[in-house]
């Protein structure tokens, strides 16, 4: 009997043992390589940020189809500019959020995108005769035999009708090609054009001919689309802000691991740990959820941090509470634990309500605002209930401190009055 | 724990909030808040120049333009010297062509420089931002209310969320009274603070509840009761709100420029917090509870 007593405190340190060491562990491996593989903000690794609002014309109500074309649109855009991770999404009803993450040039970005592309092709006497929609592709090229820089185009069924027509009744004299009514190019038409297909030369180099691809290739907005919104954020600001917040990342967190081991001692050693888990989790979920770490973001999750402790914090509170009333350690930690569920329970609801009203009713900022707080609020009644509770049973049941002092179950600033000595 | 007297005190608690929150009214009413571009549309740019810079170059660079009434503030670490290589500029909401018109001007009359942040806003989306917000707090109020409702009483659920829009209002009057600047992160700060006061209101009435439950029987001390669960909530109340403290101190102090604000908020909105859910939030519900049982009473004594 006693060696199967003495068996059960060494199977229960051991496993203590390996669950801290585990944790810790993983804390100190993973925490800085997760935390940086989640996408972060704009305004932590540097770029540009543009939103675009569409805006009814009398010949162009917005619509559902026409929000769609303009994000296609854009997207093709913004794929131009070669960049490695842009987003390009759709906001409520009329609004198109375009993020470019790393932008060397965002002046130009901004002209590609804001450029609304009426695109259009003109004869001597200025009569319009075929428009975007007639353009099916444009491309550059470098003209193998003379090396010459071309820009190549390519018109829909309807375009090359309307494309020949327009060559025929042309022939040596120059044709307009215009982009919201400024002349891209003016070619000469040297001969009639059937097959639908024709080339544009003069380019003076491959760049250039590219970018008037691109212009020609996005072709005709369906609708008028302002840009209502720029914010670029220069490398070396992301760069700071990001140092910064790591810093203070490491001093908050420091700071209230400090505080749980001086006020609980082993369990406040033990909430640490299970706040460690606590944080890992918490960024593996947000990376999981591909959420996008913006600066706020990173503040919400240091202040999670600290708000997490409140579940250990009442845990404690009632256990000592129980330790004081008389009971051993092992039965004032289960009753302990049960009282402070209801609590935990409770008051982490009321927020969760809060955090989900939030999610549903809210856009953008808020909705992330709303995952993070509700996600650390859920995470650390999780941890507390579960870990921590473990835990501890697992250090009571070890032995391996047997005075109450090691709980901290005596205070130094509330030096009691009704602190009854345990046995 | 005699001398430990909260819940009889109410009306002295009260005077003292009404004390902070009418001034902070009348601030708000008369000084208004400094809302950040989000909210008033416009440009900021922040440029660090090769060579330190005077307010008074860059605003004559800004003259040709007509925006030489624009804020120039000098920025970093070194803000009270005469110059600087941080330079913050903000003015009115410009077209593209027009910003790059008047960038190029500072290039060419005060010298090179490298962007750190340049952003512009239409008037529109912070409003809507706000209206977003508030729509859902409104909304979440009511939810918490019928939650507390349902597990409490109805009257714990309004003494929460009454204590909750007081943290709001001496925010807001902070915010006012110091002028510092509102931009949507704010929003995200009154958010936090809101998650973190019913929190911690709901810690003490989940404690009053049990006691309730426990020893109290009709005609007993209700302050008395009151008293004791304050009294025994105290210590978590408070231990919380220093580990959140520590967070947002050291993200106010060394979190950079970008977050002062909202951090700032936050520490504002932590202390008002602890403070509202212990002095405001319990006497709320004494006083709720004594009105209800008034109105009950001649209602006995007809019976008799």
């Amino acid at each position: 009997m006693k060696k199967g007593l003495k068996q059960l405190r060494k199977d229960s340190l051991i496993k203590l043992i390996v669950c801290i060491v585990v944790i810790i562990g993983a804390f100190c491996a993973f925490v800085q390589p997760l935390a940086f593989s989640i996408r972060q903000g704009l305004d932590l690794q540097g770029g540009t940020h543009v939103v675009l609002e569409a805006e009814d014309t009398p010949e162009a109500p917005v619509n559902d189809d026409a929000m769609q074309r303009v994000v296609s649109i854009m997207e093709k855009r913004v794929n131009e500019l070669g960049l490695t991770e842009p987003i390009i999404q759709r906001e409520g009803e009329r609004r198109v959020i375009i993020e470019l993450p790393g932008i060397k040039d965002p002046d130009k970005a901004i002209q590609t995108i804001g450029k609304t592309a009426m695109l259009e092709f003109k004869d001597e006497e200025g009569n319009t005769v075929l428009t975007g929609t007639d353009l099916k592709d444009a491309q550059a090229a470098t003209n193998q035999q003379n090396g010459q820089n071309v820009v190549n185009l390519e018109f829909t069924d309807e375009g090359a009708t309307k494309f020949a027509d327009l060559t025929l009744k042309n022939v040596g004299r120059t044709i307009a090609i215009l982009l919201d009514g400024e002349v891209l190019t003016a070619p000469n038409v040297r001969e009639p054009i059937m097959g639908g297909k024709a080339e544009i030369t003069g380019q003076k180099t491959l760049e250039e001919a590219q970018q008037l691809a691109v212009l020609l290739r996005s072709g005709a907005l369906p609708v008028k689309v302002n840009i209502i919104e720029t914010r670029t954020v220069g490398p070396s600001l992301g760069q700071d802000s990001k140092d910064k917040s790591k810093f203070a990342f490491a001093v908050g967190i420091g700071a209230v691991l400090i505080f749980m081991l001086i006020f609980y001692r082993m369990s406040g050693f033990i909430a640490d740990v299970a706040l460690m888990a606590y944080t890992i989790m918490l960024l593996f979920l947000l990376k999981a959820l591909d959420a996008t770490l913006t600066l706020p973001g990173v503040a919400g999750i240091i202040l999670s941090i600290g708000m997490a402790v409140d579940a250990n914090v009442l845990i404690f509170e009632h256990f000592k509470e129980e330790f004081r009333l008389g009971k051993s350690l092992r039965l004032a930690m289960d009753a302990g634990f049960d009282r402070a569920f209801t609590t935990i329970f409770d008051s982490n609801i009321t927020t969760i309500i809060a955090a989900a009203v939030l999610f549903f009713l809210g856009t953008g900022t808020i909705r992330g605002f709303a995952i993070t707080l509700g996600l650390g609020v859920i995470l650390s009644m999780f941890t507390a209930i579960t870990l921590t509770q473990y835990m501890l049973k697992l250090l009571i049941a070890s032995k391996l401190f047997e005075h109450p002092a090691a709980y901290g179950v005596y205070d130094f600033i509330f030096s009691g009055k009704d602190v009854k000595k345990g046995a | 724990m005699h001398k430990f007297d909260v819940a009889s005190r109410g009306k002295i608690w009260f005077i003292i909030s009404l004390l902070i929150i009418l001034p902070g009214f009348f601030c708000m009413g008369t000084r208004g808040f400094n809302f950040g571009i989000d909210f008033t549309g416009g440009t900021i740019i922040d440029l660090k120049f090769e060579q330190p810079v005077t307010v008074a170059q860059v605003r004559e660079s800004l003259r040709p333009f007509g925006m030489d009434g624009s804020t120039i503030q000098l920025s970093g670490s070194d803000s009270e010297v005469e110059s600087s290589q941080n330079v913050m500029i903000r003015t009115v909401d410009m077209e593209e062509a027009e910003r790059k018109e008047v960038m190029a001007g500072i290039r060419s009359s005060v010298g090179d420089y490298q962007v750190m942040r340049e952003e512009k806003v239409g008037a529109v989306i912070g409003s809507e931002l706000i209206l977003n917000a508030v729509e859902a707090l409104v909304i979440s109020w009511f939810l918490i209310i019928l939650y507390v409702a349902y597990r409490f009483e109805w009257r714990f659920g309004v003494s929460a969320v009454l204590a909750l829009i007081h943290d709001i209002i001496i925010v807001l009057a902070v915010f006012s009274f110091t002028q510092r600047q509102i931009d949507s992160s704010f929003v995200a700060a009154m958010l936090t603070i809101v998650g973190y006061s019913i929190n911690d209101t709901i810690v003490i009435f989940d404690r009053i509840r049990e006691n309730l439950k426990l020893h109290f029987r009709k005609g007993g001390d209700i302050y008395e009761l009151v008293n004791r669960s304050i009294y025994q909530t105290l210590r978590r109340s408070l231990y919380t709100v220093f580990t959140v403290m520590f967070t947002t101190f050291a993200l106010f102090f060394f979190g950079g420029e970008t977050t002062k604000d909202f951090a700032f908020a936050l520490l504002v909105g932590f202390a008002i917090g602890c403070y509202s859910s212990i002095f405001i939030a319990s006497p709320l519900w004494i006083f709720l509870r004594n009105r209800s049982e008034k109105k009950k009473m001649p209602k006995a004594e007809l019976v008799k």
